[in-house]
Formats: C-alpha cells, sequence, structure tokens
C-alpha cells in the first residue's frame, strides 16, 4: 500500500488534486488558431503553385475565416489572463524557450498577414468595394505588387502558427499527456484537415471539392499515424507515460477521445471522402463538419487530460 | 551561492507550523498557501511506515516555470531563488502548469504566487519564516556552496533525497531520510 495525504496546506482554490489552470477558453483558440493555420497554408500554397482561378475558394474566399477565428481565438486568449491589464508586457520581449513567447508574436504576424490578404481580396465579396482614402489604396498596391512575398510569409507563418499550437502543450514536462513532440506535427495536421474541410465546405467548384477532399483524406490518414505512433511511444516509455496514455487506454477519457475524435472526426469523415472520390455521391457538409467536429474536440479532451496526468512521487 | 533547504522526514511530526509562518509573514490570502505538508504511509499493517514531508517550491536548478514564462517574470536571482515579478506576470498560467511540484499558483490579484525563500529576511541574515517557526527544528537553510552553513552540514551528515530528479528540474529542497 502507498498512500499519500496532504495533511496540511495545498488548499489552493482549483488547484488540487490537479492544477486545472487551463479551462475552454485555450481549447476553443488552439482549435481556431489551427483551423486559421490550415485554411491559410492552403490558400498560399495554391496562390504560389500559381491556381489562383482555379482554386478560387481556396486562395480567395475561405482565407476571410482566418482572421475571424484568430480574432475570437486572441480575445479568448485574453479572457483566460489572470493578469490582463499587462498583457502587453508579451511584447516586450521575445523569449526563445518559451513557446507562448514566440507563439505570441507568430500570432500577430499572421493576423496582420491575414487581414492584408483579405483585404486584397475584397472585392471577391464586395465587387464595388472602395477603400475611400487615397493611402489605403497605395497599401492595397503595394501588397498586391508584393503579393508573392506576403503568400510566403503567409505559408511559412501558417505552418509555424499550426506546429506551435502543439508545442505550446509539448513543453510541459510536468503533464507527461502533453510531453511529446508528437503533438506539434499532430496539431499541425489537424489543423490542416479542419482547413480543407472548410474549403471543400464553402467551394462550389466540384474539381476543387475533389482536390481537397482528396488532400482531407491524406491528412486525416496522417493524423491516424501520427496518433498511433504517439500511443506507442507513450507506451514504451516511463510509467507516469504509461499512465498519462492510460487516460485514452481504460481511463476517464476514453471513451469520449476514441468515439469524437477518432471514430466521428477521422475515420467516418476518411471513409465518406473515400467514397466521394470513388464516384458515390456525399454530400460534402457530412464530412466537412464531422472533421471541423473531431479537431475542436480533439483540442479540448487534450489540453482537460493533460492537466489530469502528473508526475508520480 | 546556492540556497537551498534540507527537511528532516525523521523529525517532522506534521504540526504544519511552517504552513501558517508562511501564510503570515508573507500574507498569503486565505486559502492559499505556498508550502504544504505530505504525509505519505507505505507498507501494510501492522508494517507501516510514515514519512513527513514540509513541501514548497524546489527553486530549481533547471526550472521548467522560468523556462515557458513568455515575459520573463518568472526568474531566477543570485543564489538560485525563483522569483515572480507581479508587474510582469500576465497570468497566463503557463509556469502553474509546467511545474511539476504544483509549487505555483494564481493570486487573487491576478499574478502568480509561491515561495521566495523568504528572500527578503534571507537579505537580512535571517532564516525563512518556515525554518525559523519549526518547533521540532527540522528545517536547515543556507548557501551550498558555504561548506559550513547548515544545510551543507546537514546533508554531508545524513543520506537525502529530492522529489522526481528524473523530471530533470534539479530540485533543490532536500529531504533527509
Amino acid at each position: 500500500m502507498n498512500e499519500e495525504l496532504i495533511i496540511s496546506g495545498r488548499e489552493n482554490l482549483m488547484v488540487d488534486p490537479q492544477l486545472h489552470i487551463w479551462h475552454w477558453p485555450i481549447p476553443l483558440y488552439l482549435f481556431l488558431g489551427g483551423l486559421a493555420a490550415g485554411v491559410l497554408f492552403f490558400a498560399a500554397l495554391y496562390y504560389l503553385l500559381g491556381k489562383e482561378e482555379q482554386y478560387r475558394t481556396a486562395v480567395r474566399r475561405v482565407p476571410f475565416i482566418a482572421p475571424v477565428a484568430l480574432v475570437i481565438g486572441l480575445a479568448a486568449l485574453f479572457y483566460d489572463l489572470n493578469h490582463k491589464a499587462f498583457f502587453w508586457q508579451l511584447y516586450t520581449t521575445i523569449r526563445i524557450q518559451s513557446p507562448m513567447s514566440w507563439g505570441a508574436w507568430t500570432l500577430l504576424v499572421i493576423t496582420t498577414v491575414s487581414v492584408i490578404w483579405c483585404a486584397l481580396h475584397i472585392r471577391e465579396f464586395f465587387p464595388d468595394w472602395d477603400w475611400k482614402y487615397g493611402w489605403l489604396k497605395d497599401i492595397e498596391a503595394f501588397f498586391n505588387k508584393h503579393k508573392k512575398p506576403l503568400a510566403w510569409v503567409m505559408l511559412i507563418f501558417a505552418i509555424i502558427t499550426g506546429v506551435y499550437t502543439g508545442i505550446l502543450l509539448s513543453a510541459f514536462n510536468a503533464r507527461p499527456l502533453w510531453n511529446t513532440s508528437v503533438l506539434g506535427p499532430l496539431f499541425l495536421a489537424s489543423g490542416l484537415s479542419a482547413g480543407a474541410a472548410s474549403i471543400v465546405l464553402a467551394s462550389k467548384n466540384r474539381e476543387e471539392r475533389l482536390l481537397f477532399t482528396r488532400i482531407d483524406l491524406i491528412i486525416l490518414g496522417t493524423e491516424l499515424f501520427l496518433i498511433v505512433h504517439m500511443f506507442m511511444g507513450f507506451l514504451a516509455s516511463t510509467q507516469v507515460q504509461i499512465e498519462a496514455a492510460g487516460l485514452f487506454l481504460g481511463g476517464e477519457y476514453t471513451m469520449i477521445f476514441w468515439i469524437f475524435v477518432v471514430v466521428l472526426g477521422i475515420i467516418i469523415p476518411a471513409v465518406l471522402d473515400l467514397m466521394e472520390l470513388r464516384g458515390k455521391h456525399i454530400p460534402a457538409l457530412i464530412p466537412g463538419v464531422l472533421v471541423l467536429l473531431g479537431s475542436f474536440m480533439f483540442r479540448f479532451i487534450f489540453v482537460f487530460a493533460g492537466q489530469v496526468s502528473r508526475w508520480l512521487y | 551561492m546556492r540556497y537551498a533547504m534540507a527537511v528532516d522526514t525523521k523529525k517532522c511530526v506534521g504540526c504544519s507550523d511552517c504552513v501558517v509562518a508562511c501564510q503570515t509573514e508573507n500574507n498569503v490570502p486565505i486559502g492559499y498557501c505556498r508550502d504544504w505538508v505530505v504525509e505519505v504511509m507505505d507498507g501494510t499493517y501492522p508494517q507501516l511506515e510514515i514519512e513527513l514531508r514540509s513541501e514548497r517550491c524546489n527553486h530549481c536548478g533547471n526550472a521548467p516555470c522560468v523556462r515557458c514564462c513568455p515575459t520573463g517574470a518568472s526568474h531566477i536571482v543570485e543564489g538560485g531563488i525563483v522569483l515572480v515579478t507581479p508587474n510582469k506576470c500576465i497570468g497566463c498560467g503557463a509556469c502553474i502548469a509546467s511545474c511539476p511540484y504544483d509549487a505555483r499558483f494564481p493570486h487573487p490579484k491576478g499574478y502568480v504566487d509561491k515561495c521566495t525563500f523568504c528572500i527578503h529576511r534571507v537579505k537580512q541574515g535571517m532564516k525563512p519564516a518556515c525554518v525559523a517557526v519549526c518547533p521540532t527544528k527540522c528545517m536547515y537553510f543556507g548557501d551550498l556552496d558555504d561548506p559550513n552553513s547548515d544545510v551543507s552540514v546537514i546533508l554531508k551528515k545524513r543520506k537525502s533525497k529530492t522529489l522526481i530528479p528524473e523530471a530533470g528540474t534539479q530540485p533543490q529542497l532536500y529531504f533527509l531520510i
């Protein structure tokens, strides 16, 4: 028998038995950040490949999701801060060892770039749009002229944003469930699949829909591989990580994880994507919504379960 | 200079005087605490073994809280003491999530709070409040670089352990066993 009692103190409100410091705003932001990263990645990629006309929705229309998602995500992050009046301290320093620090700077860049990108394509939605002020027109002309470098910046920062949402968690060795480097590519894949699903949902062009259905299928397969890979890593690791993995393998998060993330969020949409590509007509709404839901649930479950996992001593 | 603390698990009776002394000395808000006492029971009746530990921030040599702080509010001062600057702290909670000892908590005013090794007392040549008040004198504090300090002397004499050194934190809170 080994029993541990805290006989005094440590009655920190909301602290014990585990430190559950991050609530819904964090996973919500991680989802929206990943979605924005996915959407902007494909917009930049297909622009740089010279397929702007062919995949109009992906390059010109769907990116409008990104600034909205990022602003809501940033608002959620701000809401989550306990010492809000000092949030500007984030932008007085860059701390390379802190993913949250360079993540804050990355967000500043990607949000700005996404707003510029949308401004350049505003006539997709408002054909008669007029910027009214001369200096705004000058800015538009400037970025239109340098759209290629802008797209490169967007591509690179979209990848950084997607990876960073995972690295943010994997940097914490105190929470063994998060402490795996697979989380970076896994969150990136999850964000990219959410982005591809949004394009499939929004596009009215069959060719474009089929392309992004194919991409979505590949990413979902990668995600499944990474999840299996992650559990293999956990189970081959130390006792703390074996127990962390146990949360999903018989523990309290088992049902919700395998049902919402793996079955509903990956396997079923992957099968539906495959059927669509084989010529069966599937309403785009079903796999698209399922992928978004799976991506959303993945962040929630991971952030909450991670805070339950801990070192044993 | 390397400040450290040693707690004698054989002498500690778990009275929690250290907890109250800290709360009083540091004006810790009601309901919170910077140190706490853990009782670990091992074995099967009647062969039971009890270990009592007065725990707090380990002022780690490789502090994950300092590493992950996005603003530099969590920092290490001379002597290896880990501190938080309230006016630099944004209350994001990253350090709380990063501490394997769960030694930090969000102060009701918003910033993150924790044990300071009573740096304000140490600077004046006094012992930290918890050490000074202990009725069984089971706690030792001092500079590890000074071979004659209380903590150096007792660590040379007695067997000791730290908590989860395998977390890579290089903890500086020793438990005499």
